[in-house]
């Protein structure tokens, strides 16, 4: 019988970490780009726009990522998609990340005070321009601590494609205990991998909270 | 070629589904109640513990926040059988929730008990109560009040997270869902119900959630 080395053990696992990576990035960037779209709607004055973007962040909010990724992986086929695990994947997490991230930066936009609304108003401004000049930037900056500590969620999101077939660092895992029958050893491996991904990105969001609020 | 729709061959399995399910709303209720139980031990010991204590707490609290969930199970259910500690599927996904739960909980509750002004815990030892008098009665109640819908918040994402504990056989809801779809081969249809039903139960537990806060702690919740 062939012995595994923990290096062998460990080198496969950062080898599949390169995936939790990607596809954390992909998802946080194109989630990103959604969730600007989600979240200009929801707050835009239509009412109709608000109540229905209203209902897709509840929708996301409310439903497990698993059964998001279910769905996605089942139902893009019946669209005549071609789906792999990669797409739905990619799809599901983006999907669910911009509806968390439009329902974060809601909460900033509206807690720029309503002042400045009325005082860009006064001066003539319409609403794109309200928004682009004066709300936005304020609620840009109060947005970043949070949004750095949601992607902490998103990475951890990923772990849950492995169910569907993704091959990232828990299926590596799973798939490395199968060969190795270490679960206690590759599982705890796989666990620091993700909490040396996380805990920067916590620490950051951390400390840019305490320089905004030292700030104010 | 559109897709038809067939919800019909479900209904053969609704008591696959309900005991999904109650299985689900089980793990939440004793993962929910424990959880904040170590919720606010945690928060106690981080707060008022000594260093070492206060280290270990904050150890525990950074280690689970930052590591999924997923892999959080896997370790306790096919870990720790390595150490001699071997538990049924059931027990192993009520102790990852548990033990998830609890870390998040003593973060939030944590963030309650810092925002006590100082002025009350002085009035309370002004009036002779000794420390665990005073956290009981004078800093829980009006901490639990102002994070409670935090809480709330996050007791939903165990429920919705407990999901994932149909790859370690627990029979939940999501299990259902697979069983159901293996045999039905309409994967479409039962995600789709069983996404359904996470949905009413996330909404259900929200209003449960508020009307038990509103209830316990009435007064001190509202600033």
């Amino acid at each position: 019988m062939y012995n595994f080395t923990l290096w062998d053990i460990l080198s496969n696992l950062l080898l599949a970490a390169r995936w939790t990576v990607l596809l954390s990035a992909i998802a946080f960037v194109c989630g990103g780009i959604a969730g600007v779209l989600v979240l200009l709607a929801r707050v835009a004055p239509l009412r109709p726009l608000q109540t229905a973007m209203k209902l897709y962040i509840e929708l996301f909010q409310g439903t497990p990522l698993l059964m998001q990724l279910f769905i996605v992986f089942f139902a893009l086929p019946l669209t005549g998609i071609e789906t792999s695990p990669w797409t739905a994947a990619a799809v599901a997490l983006t999907l669910f990340t911009s509806a968390y991230l439009a329902e974060i930066w809601r909460g900033c936009v509206e807690a720029v005070p309503r002042g400045q609304w009325e005082a860009s108003a006064s001066l003539a401004m319409s609403y794109g321009e309200q928004m682009r000049y004066v709300v936005l930037p304020q609620a840009l900056r109060i947005a970043v601590p949070p949004t750095v500590g949601f992607s902490v969620q998103v990475v951890k999101g990923t772990a849950v494609t492995s169910i569907i077939g993704f091959v990232e660092v828990t299926k590596a895992g799973t798939m490395i205990t199968n060969a190795t029958f270490q679960p206690f050893l590759v599982y705890g491996l796989v666990g620091l991998i993700y909490f040396a991904l996380c805990y920067p990105l916590s620490l950051s969001a951390k400390a840019l909270e305490r320089k905004l609020n030292v700030a104010r | 070629m559109a897709y038809r729709f067939d919800f019909s061959s479900l209904a053969d399995y609704t008591p696959v589904l309900v005991q999904g399910v109650a299985t689900t709303v089980g793990l939440t209720l004793i993962g929910g109640v424990l959880g904040v139980g170590i919720g606010i031990a945690g928060a106690a010991a981080r707060s008022s513990g000594n260093a070492p204590v206060r280290f270990a707490v904050g150890s525990y609290v950074e280690l689970i926040r930052n590591t999924p969930f997923l892999v959080q199970l896997f370790f306790i259910f096919f870990g720790l059988p390595s150490l001699g500690v071997r538990l049924p599927e059931w027990q192993a996904a009520v102790l990852a929730m548990v033990i998830n739960l609890g870390a998040y909980a003593t973060e939030i509750i944590r963030a309650g008990i810092d925002a006590t002004p100082k002025g009350q815990i002085e009035a309370g030892a002004s009036l002779g109560m000794t420390g665990p008098q005073i956290f009981r009665y004078i800093i829980l109640g009006p901490a639990m009040g102002k994070i409670w819908p935090a809480l709330t918040s996050q007791i939903i994402i165990v429920m919705l997270g407990s999901s994932v504990c149909s790859q370690i056989a627990v029979e939940e809801l999501s299990f259902a869902a697979n069983f159901i779809q293996s045999r039905n081969f309409r994967p479409f249809e039962v995600y789709f119900l069983a996404t359904a039903l996470y949905l009413a139960l996330a909404i259900a537990l929200r209003w449960l959630l508020a009307r038990l806060g509103d209830r316990m702690f009435r007064g001190g919740a509202r600033v």
